[in-house]
């Protein structure tokens, strides 16, 4: 569809809020905790945290849960029985993440629908809604110019806000799922502003070209640079964590002999035991091998198999490396190397 | 009759949009046998007859095996496609799920999920000679393919198996590898590591290379099988080079650590390619080109 613009007022985002959740929809949103901003449940507008770049965790685990119930079993006296959840998950419109936030969910859905659909993810995904607000400000380790997105990118969003110079928002209406959000409060959603969207974005310096490194990069295979740009890295796994666009997940089992559950886990490419062989023989033994891996997967295979890049340039990684290993510094190495 | 197959295929589809990729059948295991020195295999049957019925695989498939409670491992299918009714794996004990199954007793309750990953082309190799060489624990993942090859023996030409491990009692099928011995429609040479051989050891004595080289088997209009561990994979492929044989004839199957088996949970790679999804079976013309990952 064709985006329809409209103006929210500053005033009248509390009762849009209330109004979704009146409409039977969970609202998930930035919150302050302690000093960190992350996404939690929020029970009106006055819950919301909009001061910050970047929350600490993306609103990933709304699509994609940090641990998953893929299934109960119960051992009985003939036999078994598993037990899986009924019903779809509650709606959850997940509000006022940034682009990039919301960019990340074509990345997920790729990996999670290709060949084999993963049901878990593909209900919550049919029941998840998304309303970005635009970036006003950014810091030195934003890149979404460099990946494909900007600060007022509008994929992956079904409303996209920009906050204009009044307070007042314009309302980017992207999707129809993002229709029957306003449908909810038509009244709040009025003829749309006169003032430009642009100005009102931060500016992000395009610094590589993600097609061109994607073309570059089978060619770095063997390249020292891996081992240059991880000689400090501890293998910590904090990057996967608290990226958007990791996947890679673990199958773990907790219970006991008569019942449990079975659960999926996120998991990290950096760590020494993710590829290890029962054997003791490890495909990628040393850190090198595992950075190259992280980067490669996002930025030459998933592009390659999957037509999309697994970076959306949030910065988070490099944010959250207790050994400050920049991705962005080491993305541009590789793009001019 | 296009119509029905579309229909098929959109009814398929709408049935996996909603089911549990990772939800197991529950099988029953029906028979224990010990093969060798911690090395068991388990036939298991589906606990829903429908299932059953309707399950079927490929020779060079895999599946997640589970123990509720301790986790899911990965092995190939070791019983043929063509011996319908029930699945066989063959495993080490080794971890915390191998070392749980072993500890499983006859009609003990398991999960299994799969088939997944792509076949061997038996189809392709219809008139040509086979060569099976196994090492050690590879020999079930092959086992499968050889039952199969047997079973449809008037398909193939020539059909030689040579299977080594490091000592006698290490050899897995024992009473399989006596029934092939047997068979005057194939040949079957037997080897173990020097040292390895017991006073009554009728067989080979050495590496599975070396004995191949004297074998000498032609390469003719024949597809060679490898299984074994990395190193016995390293020193073979230059002696079937060395004999003939073209990398497009020499296949073999990767065994890269798995979690989901459905090519997400981003572990088994080599390169952008999943070992789940586009292996586990592999031509030495592909492994040329892939880098040294497994």
């Amino acid at each position: 569809m064709t985006i329809e613009k409209r103006t929210l007022k500053k005033e009248a985002v509390g009762e849009f809020i209330n109004r979704l959740r009146a409409g039977q929809w969970q609202v998930v949103a930035p919150k302050k905790k302690d000093k960190q901003v992350t996404f939690g449940e929020i029970s009106g507008a006055e819950d919301i945290c909009q001061d910050y770049v970047q929350t600490t965790q993306s609103a990933k685990g709304v699509l994609f849960p940090r641990v998953e119930e893929l299934f109960r079993y119960q051992m009985q006296e003939n036999g078994a029985q598993i037990l899986e959840r009924e019903g779809p998950p509650q709606g959850t419109v997940i509000f006022g993440l940034r682009p990039c936030d919301a960019a990340a969910v074509a990345p997920l859905a790729a990996v999670f629908t290709w060949d084999y659909p993963d049901a878990p993810f593909k209900k919550r995904l049919a029941q998840t809604a998304i309303v970005a607000i635009s970036c006003h400000q950014a810091d030195e380790y934003c890149f979404c110019t460099s990946v494909g997105g900007s600060p007022g990118d509008t994929r992956g969003s079904d409303i996209l806000l920009t906050r204009l110079s009044g307070g007042d928002y314009l309302a980017e209406i992207v999707t129809e799922k993002g229709k029957r959000l306003v449908e909810l409060a038509a009244d709040l959603f009025t003829v749309a502003p006169k003032e430009e969207k642009e100005k009102n974005l931060a500016r992000v310096e395009k610094r590589f070209d993600a097609k061109k490194l994607a073309e570059k990069l089978p060619g770095f295979f063997d390249s020292p640079v891996w081992i240059e740009q991880s000689l400090r890295c501890l293998g910590c796994g904090a990057c996967a964590y608290v990226c958007p666009a990791c996947v890679c997940f673990d199958i773990q089992d907790e219970g006991n002999e008569k019942r449990g559950r079975r659960l999926r886990c996120w998991d990290s490419c950096g760590f020494s035991q993710f590829t290890l062989h029962t054997s003791g023989h490890n495909p990628r033994s040393v850190q090198s091998q595992r950075w190259r891996q992280r980067l490669m997967h996002k930025f030459s295979y998933q592009p390659d198999r999957l037509d999309v890049v697994g970076c959306v340039g949030c910065g988070r990684c490099s944010r959250a490396c207790p050994v400050d290993m920049n991705l962005l510094e080491h993305l541009i190495q590789i793009a001019e190397g | 009759m296009s119509e029905t197959k579309e229909k098929r295929e959109a009814k398929d589809a709408a049935m996996a949009e909603e089911s549990n990729i990772y939800r197991p059948y529950l099988m029953r295991l029906e028979k224990i046998t010990d093969e060798a020195p911690g090395v068991k295999t388990f036939r298991l049957k589906f606990f829903d007859e429908d299932e059953g019925k309707n399950f079927t695989f490929k020779a060079g498939q895999f599946g997640e095996y589970s123990v509720f409670g301790e986790g899911e491992t990965t092995f190939c299918i070791a019983s043929s496609p063509t011996r319908t009714g029930y699945i066989e794996c063959t495993f080490r004990q080794m971890g915390r799920v191998t070392t749980a199954l072993a500890n499983l007793e006859e009609g003990s309750v398991m999960g299994f999920r799969g088939p997944y990953g792509n076949t061997f082309p038996i189809d392709e190799w219809r008139g040509k000679n086979l060569l099976f060489i196994a090492g050690g624990i590879a020999l079930p993942p092959m086992r499968c393919l050889i039952w199969n090859c047997l079973d449809l023996r008037d398909r193939f030409n020539d059909i030689t198996i040579l299977y080594g491990a490091t000592n006698v009692a290490n050899l897995v099928y024992k009473y399989e590898l006596e029934e092939w011995a047997k068979r005057p429609d194939v040949k079957l040479v037997t080897t173990v590591d020097p040292g390895g051989e017991t006073p009554e050891w009728k067989g080979q004595i050495g590496m599975v290379p070396p004995v191949l080289e004297k074998m000498a088997p032609a390469s003719a209009d024949t597809v060679a099988i490898v299984c074994g561990p990395p190193i016995m994979i390293k020193f073979t492929f230059p002696v079937l080079s060395k004999l003939g044989f073209t990398p497009e004839n020499v296949f073999t199957t990767l065994e890269n650590r798995m979690k989901c088996g459905v090519g997400k949970c981003g572990r088994c790679n080599v390169g952008k390619y999943f070992v789940c999804k586009d292996g586990p079976v592999f031509t030495f013309a592909q492994l040329k080109d892939l880098p040294p990952e497994y």
